[in-house]
């Protein structure tokens, strides 16, 4: 287990990391999501100890390891770049962590073959890394990372140079190849759609903060703050400022009306974020709010369409079934569920708790 | 795991010593010297700055002084755009890099004194084969009387000797230049020039910095060769500061003057690299177009 | 902007070199329409990046003419075939401000200052870095130096046509949404015929009138969005776009009956394509047309379920072949799972090859 308590960094003035809390537990994949720059990979740095923070503890199985050399932690690393030995083959490659703790031969071998066979790069091990797709050589980090049997294993965007579609595979299995391990798992990504098929647990990031952690589905169906619906979106989050007066909640600059379930709402500014696949072409009930807007662009891919359409000022984006062609001006009208939509109060924070059931 | 090991410490210990004893210890004994009067038989006499404000007030060491700048100038100017010229233009791939890589390094391979003497040689008016080729047509060459000869022999030599440490640095800083930046400029329509001044003296300002430091340094220091070839003259025609002090502090041994006039030497490059360090640097921070 | 015509097009980067020719782009005919919108997309090393420095000019092929409105180009350089080409990581002018960056293409070709002015200013709205204009381009971040190079691309009004080589690769998801479809805008707006090379799908296709889909240096289909995902003309194609993408499982015709490993594939029709033999024949199906439904259908194995928030994509197993199954929000698994194939988006397969629907 990872205990990080109140651990903030700044350099020259700048603040990278703001008052973390998080406690990871072993043999879950934990995801740090959040945009370029948000502090994930000098997070990941702190917890490997290869940077040490300004304030705050951290805990590894109850003991204090700030201040532990990271040689002397049991630690793997992948990073985006893929780093192999290259004048080694792959099996030694693999086999080098292993070495470096003095195994035997047998006891090497085994293991080298175990890990290799997980990773389908049994039929490389003779080859040197520069012999090895992308793809490929990504797998051979893993294989490394893999047979360390560390007890933490920090992944920084380990897939965001690979082909979009060896992307994918990989995705899949890497839930599975690290489920068995009782390693602390950290996995930095840029990508929510990665975090949702990864799974485990997720802490969205911004700003050196953590705006919300929690497992996977939760976070992305239940967001405490409107920073996290935003960072966990793709495409991204439609939102519209509200206002609540005598009429009850409308939307700001207009006299639209948004009736809400069970509200006791303060006067004031409100948010309304809605995600794009809750927008629909289709009322599927009385209740539904019903938004139009004006066309801006129609993206088509074949088994969705995104239509960016000009809703009160706002950009938003609407991702629908099928092929739907709208053209630039034309006037296009969405329902939404009322129980789809997010309410956000003047400082950011969830007014209502979707009710998406949660298929097991 | 194993331990941190500590005692890669120890291992750097030879190296202060060493330092210590070949730099710290005769620098203090140098400032030691330069407040002090002494004639030998290990008698000194406190005198304060007198050495320094004599030194500074003279004209011997205004003009040795002058002279120097003059030649580090010259030769600034012209092994650091000959050397970019000369980097530009060799080949970047291919069994041509070799070849022009080991042709470059061969004068940087020579030692002083033998450049000196070569040079030395080569100048002259009997048997050198410039010398007497230039005689020969009927032009009147001699280092040893004419002062201007004397300086273009000097610098000649100079440029013949280091200007491949400057083609040498702005080639490595060209090679890391990705090939798709050449790309992009071909196709915003870029001229040579532009690709140059936009593309190429950016990426290698910073090894352009140092090569501009070192060339510096060095033609500030200058000794051996013009000692060997010129000897400082005609005259006191191409006395460089270096060859002042020597004659000051072996020569005569004048040792108080001589030392303050290291310290004073010593100031000037380090205020010199300084100056040039922070120019460099700061116009990289302040041009906004 | 300018038609683009590729005759007998082949490319090998040993050309020459001795026997054996290992081609990076296999001989090819393609006529392109002036103003339209493509992507060349596929895996890495399917030659669509070498196919698109044939037609800038930084590679010149080894067989073949390029035509720019049946001009032949083949022997032009690059600065001489007048077309603006983005690169996958940023390109930009340390030294110079956002604004100088984005003047520098218009600048090199002698436009007048004020032209350049009202341009780049419109370039920076476009691009939403009027705040950064005179700011120098080496401190920004990767995301602002893409723009400015996406920018420079843009400058020019006369260009024969734009080239893009994977240009949104360096880009954070979100800001990734809002310039693709500022390209697209753009697109629409101006009609610069356009070239897009990537390896994602979704950009693809939601980009490009036209999607080229390459696989080892050939172009296997090209066509709409649309009948890429509902007739992929090989099962590469098939499984290359969409996530996941396209069921295939081996089949037998009977009669005018489909077979998987012994079930009869509830068609409601009989199959109008006929064959002498089932060798090789493979029935492809897209997950977002499988339904599971209780106690009929083929049952199968549920191996996985992925609950990706707005879908979920269920693995499951039949036999020896993997069957993903995409179910909406809310959807729920029922008890002994059978598969339904929606009938009309069948595609029936031979060798690899699309032989016919349903």
């Amino acid at each position: 287990m990872l205990e990080l308590d109140k651990v903030s960094l700044s350099l020259d003035g700048e603040v990278f990391l703001n008052d973390i809390n998080l406690t990871l537990k072993r043999g879950e994949l934990n995801i740090l999501l959040g945009p370029t720059l948000a502090g994930k990979t000098t997070l990941m740095r702190v917890m490997a100890g290869l940077d040490k923070p300004d304030r705050g503890s951290i805990r590894f199985d109850g003991e204090s390891v700030l201040g532990v050399p990271v040689q002397e932690r049991n630690i793997a690393m992948v990073y985006q770049q893929f780093i192999n030995y290259p004048t080694l083959s792959v099996y030694e490659n693999i086999a080098s962590p292993l070495k470096v703790a003095g195994l035997d031969k047998v006891k090497i071998d085994s293991r080298v073959d175990q890990v290799a066979g997980l990773l389908r790069l049994e039929e490389f091990l003779d080859r040197k890394p520069n012999t090895l797709s992308g793809g490929q050589q990504q797998r051979l980090a893993l294989a490394r990372a893999l047979v360390k049997e560390a007890e933490l294993v920090i992944l920084d965007e380990p897939l965001a140079n690979l082909d979009y579609k060896l992307r994918e595979e990989l995705r899949s299995e890497l839930p599975k190849l690290f489920a068995e391990s009782g390693a602390v798992l950290v996995y930095a990504t840029t990508e929510p759609s990665e975090a949702l098929v990864l799974g485990g647990n997720t802490a969205c990031m911004q700003q050196g903060r953590i705006v919300q952690f929690g497992p996977t589905l939760d976070l992305y169906r239940h967001p405490e703050a409107l920073q996290s619906a935003r960072t966990f979106s793709d495409p991204p989050l439609n939102t519209v400022t509200l206002s609540k007066g005598k009429e009850g909640l409308t939307i700001s600059g207009t006299s639209q009306v948004i009736n809400l379930p069970q509200q006791q709402l303060i006067a004031g500014k409100y948010t309304m974020g809605v995600r794009p696949h809750h927008l629909s072409l289709e009322k599927c009930s009385g209740i539904d709010i019903e938004v139009n807007g004006v066309v801006n662009v129609t993206e088509m891919s074949g088994s969705e369409s995104f239509i960016h359409f000009n809703f009160n000022g706002n950009d938003w984006v609407a991702l629908v079934h099928g092929i739907q062609n709208y053209y630039s001006g034309e006037l296009v009208s969405f329902y939404i569920q009322p129980s789809n939509i997010f309410l956000f109060d003047a400082l950011d924070r969830i007014r209502n708790h979707n009710s998406v059931e949660v298929t097991k | 795991m194993k331990p941190l090991n500590n005692k890669a410490w120890f291992m750097v210990l030879p190296v202060l010593v060493l330092v210590a004893f070949s730099a710290i210890i005769p620098l203090m004994t140098v400032v030691n010297y330069s407040v002090q009067d002494t004639f030998g038989n290990n008698e000194f006499f406190w005198v304060g700055t007198e050495w320094f404000q004599e030194l500074l007030t003279s004209e011997r060491f205004h003009n040795a002084l002058q002279r120097t700048l003059l030649f580090s100038g010259l030769v600034l100017l012209i092994e650091i755009p000959l050397g970019i010229f000369i980097a530009l233009a060799m080949p970047k791939r291919g069994i041509g890099v070799s070849i022009c890589l080991v042709l470059m390094a061969l004068p940087l391979l020579i030692p002083w004194n033998v450049v000196g003497t070569i040079w030395q040689v080569f100048g002259r008016v009997d048997i050198g084969l410039l010398g007497h080729g230039l005689a020969e047509l009927g032009i009147d060459y001699n280092y040893t009387q004419d002062i201007f000869d004397a300086w273009l022999t000097l610098i000649v030599m100079d440029v013949w000797h280091w200007t491949s440490l400057v083609v040498l640095l702005c080639y490595s800083g060209l090679v890391a230049i990705p090939e798709v930046y050449y790309q992009a400029a071909r196709i915003d329509g870029a001229s040579r020039w532009a690709v140059f001044r936009y593309i190429q003296l950016p990426k290698i300002k910073r090894v352009l910095l140092i090569a501009v430091l070192l060339r510096f340094m060095d033609s500030f220091m200058i000794y051996t060769e013009p000692f060997v070839v010129t000897g400082g003259g005609p005259g006191n025609a191409t006395t460089f500061l270096s060859i002042d002090l020597v004659q000051m502090a072996v020569g005569q041994f004048d040792l108080g003057p001589a030392a303050a006039m290291s310290l004073v030497y010593f100031l000037i490059i380090l205020l010199v690299c300084w100056v040039f360090y922070t120019i460099m640097t700061s116009y990289d921070n302040d041009e906004i177009g | 902007m300018a038609s683009i015509k590729l005759h007998e097009i082949a490319h090998c980067y040993n050309a020459g070199k001795g026997a054996g020719v290992d081609y990076a782009l296999k001989p090819l005919n393609q006529s392109w329409e002036n103003g339209g919108a493509y992507a060349l997309l596929g895996p890495s090393g399917c030659g669509k990046t070498t196919l698109l420095n044939i037609i800038s000019g930084l590679l010149r092929p080894s067989e073949g003419r390029v035509l720019f409105d049946e001009k032949d180009i083949t022997d032009l350089t690059t600065e001489q075939r007048n077309i603006a080409q983005v690169f996958q990581f940023p390109v930009v002018y340390d030294t110079l401000s956002v604004a100088k960056n984005l003047a520098f293409p218009l600048q090199n070709r002698g436009l007048a200052n004020d032209v350049i002015e009202r341009r780049v200013a419109e370039v920076l709205q476009m691009l939403g870095m009027q705040a950064k204009a005179n700011l120098k381009a080496r401190g920004l971040n990767a995301d602002d130096k893409q723009k400015i190079s996406l920018g420079r691309g843009l400058v020019r009004t006369d260009v024969e046509a734009i080239l893009f080589d994977e240009p949104l690769t360096v880009i954070d998801p979100h800001l990734k949404w809002q310039l693709r479809t500022e390209l697209k805008k753009i697109h629409q707006q101006f009609q610069h015929t356009m070239i897009y090379v990537t390896h994602d799908q979704t950009e693809a296709l939601t980009f490009a009138d036209k999607v080229i889909v390459m696989y080892e240096g050939a172009i296997v289909q090209i066509g709409t969005p649309e009948e890429l995902f509902e007739q992929p003309k090989h099962t590469f194609v098939g499984k290359f776009i969409g996530s996941p993408g396209m069921n295939v499982l081996p089949c037998e015709l009977r009669g005018s009956d489909i077979v998987v490993n012994g079930n009869k594939v509830a068609l409601g029709r009989p199959v109008s394509v006929s064959r002498e033999d089932s060798k090789g024949l493979e029935l492809g199906i897209r997950p977002e047309y499988v339904k599971l439904s209780a106690d009929c259908g083929i049952p199968v194995d549920i191996t996985g379920v992925e609950d990706v928030g707005k879908r979920i994509v269920v693995r499951s197993k039949f036999h020896n072949s993997d069957v993903n199954i995409i179910l909406r929000e809310g959807e729920g698994i029922p008890g002994n799972p059978g598969l339904i194939f929606e009938p009309s988006k069948i595609n029936l397969y031979q060798n690899s090859y699309l032989v016919g629907t349903v």
